[in-house]
């Protein structure tokens, strides 16, 4: 691997609510700088919390307990006295579920810009918005109706925004949870590019369901099962020449015997087959 | 004989569908019903009033016994103005003193407690919502009166007994606040985690999210949550009856006594409604009530509507 921009050490995250789940189990693991790592794996195994931990954003639920680092360019996470909101600045997130904040199109990419008070002069805020909607080529789609609420836009170009809303604050790492998921095939594929094209200036961690997807796009493949780490490869060793037994099975579609099996749309090949982009 | 048996099964299957499909039918009937008898008793309670109302109506002009500040149904005087002056300073007053904390903590609630204070907090509101607001009036005839009467009123440079349109007020806010905190915390509960996830991603504080965000998405609930919250003390009857004073001028200062509309009707009803005009009067109050209620009410479907279009949530 080359450098790593983000890295977790041994890295536990336990919910203790009324049952108590150990969702992510000492996972150790280096995204490397400027490249796109996805992570896969079945529903239920905690690659959404895995990924929520790296911010910190899972700490908005209650009864949540971690153990162990996420270092990001070799400065803790979690042992710091840097303020939460300033590290979130540095690793954005994108839901998976595609949310506009309840404002125009212009203010959702400009939200986080006047929070961190970036901009002095409204031209250079217009200006940062312009390139961060080109940027996810989204700009040509509503440059005429930028004061319109962002809402109105189909879902696949709220993703795009949300896409923008979070570099437009100029991440080092950008998060994103499935966030083709909830999309039609095209509008899927366009987000895809959208990524594909990022992934030269940002780090990328991306929680995907499809193993097709994971081909197109990662550089680097990590699959968590069950909370477990099973295996972390580049994308050709991983998918070519899998060291694991169980890498190996999920790769070739027969899914592992213990995966209680709560969503159809989990990277089975026959879904992945027919899944956004091809 | 295969086949007899498979049409018997089908007709069972057709009589079964056939009796499903009989049900289904009565069913869409009778809750549409249901809704156009809402709508029926509506426009009947109206009808009604207004009917009851046309001997009062066809006497005095409107314009000048709403404007008119001398209330003497013996003397067939008929001026509504210090009831409506009443009725809106307790209204207002209430609203602003209700409002505020309302929103305030519901945003606690919905945003800040966790667990079992959290639960403690929100089935203590959820009681206090429950108290028929009569219990309200009696606990501030031993309390809030004295306490407005002996410092409050002199604090401020007047003089009072303490019954008046200030206690009124303060007695109605307490009522309807837990209303609007637990709607209010409704309609922040109900908006989707993403929107919190979204915003503190790209490194806003909590306040910030709520401020800008959570406020603005949950704004259509919450404003429903505070019209709800006006229309009852608009409406408010045994508190102002009680605490109120009784007073047929326009009250001159919120510490003075006065009266609201729906006190007039209670006042009044027993003793006077042997004056056939007097009984049209309080039944034109009570059609004031339900205009101005019907009229806010439509005019916050609206503003509701809007708002939703435009956000969405």
């Amino acid at each position: 691997m080359t450098n790593a921009a983000l890295t977790t050490e041994n890295l536990a995250v336990t919910y203790t609510g009324n049952r108590e789940v150990e969702a992510v189990k000492g996972v150790s693991l280096e995204f490397p700088e400027n490249e796109l790592t996805a992570i896969i794996g079945p529903s239920g195994c905690g690659k959404s919390t895995l990924l929520k931990s790296l911010n910190r954003l899972h700490e908005i639920q209650p009864n949540v307990e971690i153990t162990g680092d996420v270092t990001l360019g070799g400065r803790s996470v979690y042992d710091t006295d840097e303020p939460v909101p300033e590290l979130r600045k540095r690793i954005g997130y994108v839901p998976q579920k595609p949310t506009a904040l309840p404002l125009s199109i212009y203010e959702n990419v400009a939200y986080g810009l006047r929070i961190h008070g970036e901009c002095e002069s409204k031209a250079e805020l217009d200006d940062r918005v312009e390139s961060y909607l080109r940027k996810v080529n989204l700009w040509e789609e509503v440059e005429d109706r930028l004061d319109t609420p962002g809402a109105e836009l189909s879902t696949g170009q709220i993703q795009r925004l949300c896409l923008a809303r979070s570099l437009a604050v100029e991440p080092d790492v950008l998060l994103c949870d499935e966030v083709t998921s909830a999309l039609d095939p095209i509008s899927a594929d366009q987000v895809e590019k959208t990524l594909e094209s990022l992934k030269a200036e940002y780090t990328i961690v991306a929680v995907t369901h499809s193993m097709d997807q994971a081909k197109r796009l990662a550089d680097e493949v990590v699959f968590l099962y069950l909370g477990e780490l099973v295996e972390a490869n580049d994308v050709r060793s991983f998918f070519e020449n899998p060291q694991n037994e169980r890498t190996r099975e999920f790769v070739d579609g027969s899914r592992p015997v213990e995966d209680d099996d709560d969503s159809n749309s989990d990277s089975e090949p026959t879904t992945a087959s027919v899944s956004p982009g091809r | 004989m295969g086949e007899s048996m498979e049409s018997q099964e089908s007709n069972a299957r057709g009589g079964r569908l056939g009796r499903r499909l009989r049900i289904e039918r009565l069913s869409s009937y009778w809750l549409g019903g249901a809704g156009y008898f809402a709508i029926g008793l509506f426009v009947l309670i109206v009808m009604s009033l207004v009917y009851q109302s046309l001997p009062l109506l066809s006497e005095y002009s409107v314009v000048q016994m709403l404007t008119s500040s001398n209330w003497d149904p013996a003397q067939n005087e008929f001026g509504f103005m210090p009831a409506i002056v009443g009725t809106i300073y307790v209204t207002a007053l209430s609203m602003l003193m209700g409002t505020p904390i309302a929103i305030l903590a519901a945003i606690y609630l919905a945003e800040y407690a966790e667990g079992r204070l959290k639960t403690l907090v929100s089935s203590f509101i959820d009681v206090l919502a429950a108290i028929p607001s009569v219990i309200f009036g009696l606990v501030a005839l031993i309390v809030v009166v004295p306490f407005v009467g002996n410092y409050l009123a002199p604090a401020v440079g007047s003089s009072a007994t303490g019954l008046g349109i200030f206690t009124v007020s303060l007695v109605m806010a307490i009522v309807v606040t837990p209303f609007m905190i637990s709607l209010s915390v409704e309609s922040l509960e109900a908006l989707p985690d993403e929107l919190r996830e979204t915003s503190l991603g790209v490194g806003a504080t909590k306040w910030e999210t709520i401020k800008l965000v959570l406020l603005r998405a949950a704004g259509p609930g919450i404003f429903s949550a505070i019209l709800l919250g006006f229309g009852r003390v608009f409406g408010a009857t045994i508190v102002p009856a009680m605490l109120i004073g009784g007073q047929t001028h326009v009250p001159s200062s919120p510490f003075a006594t006065g009266q609201t509309l729906p006190t007039l009707i209670v006042n009044d009803f027993g003793e006077l409604m042997s004056l056939p005009l007097t009984q049209s009067a309080l039944i034109f109050v009570g059609l004031m009530l339900v205009v101005v209620v019907w009229l806010f009410n439509f005019a916050a479907m609206l503003v509701r509507r809007r708002l939703q279009r435009r956000w969405q949530y």
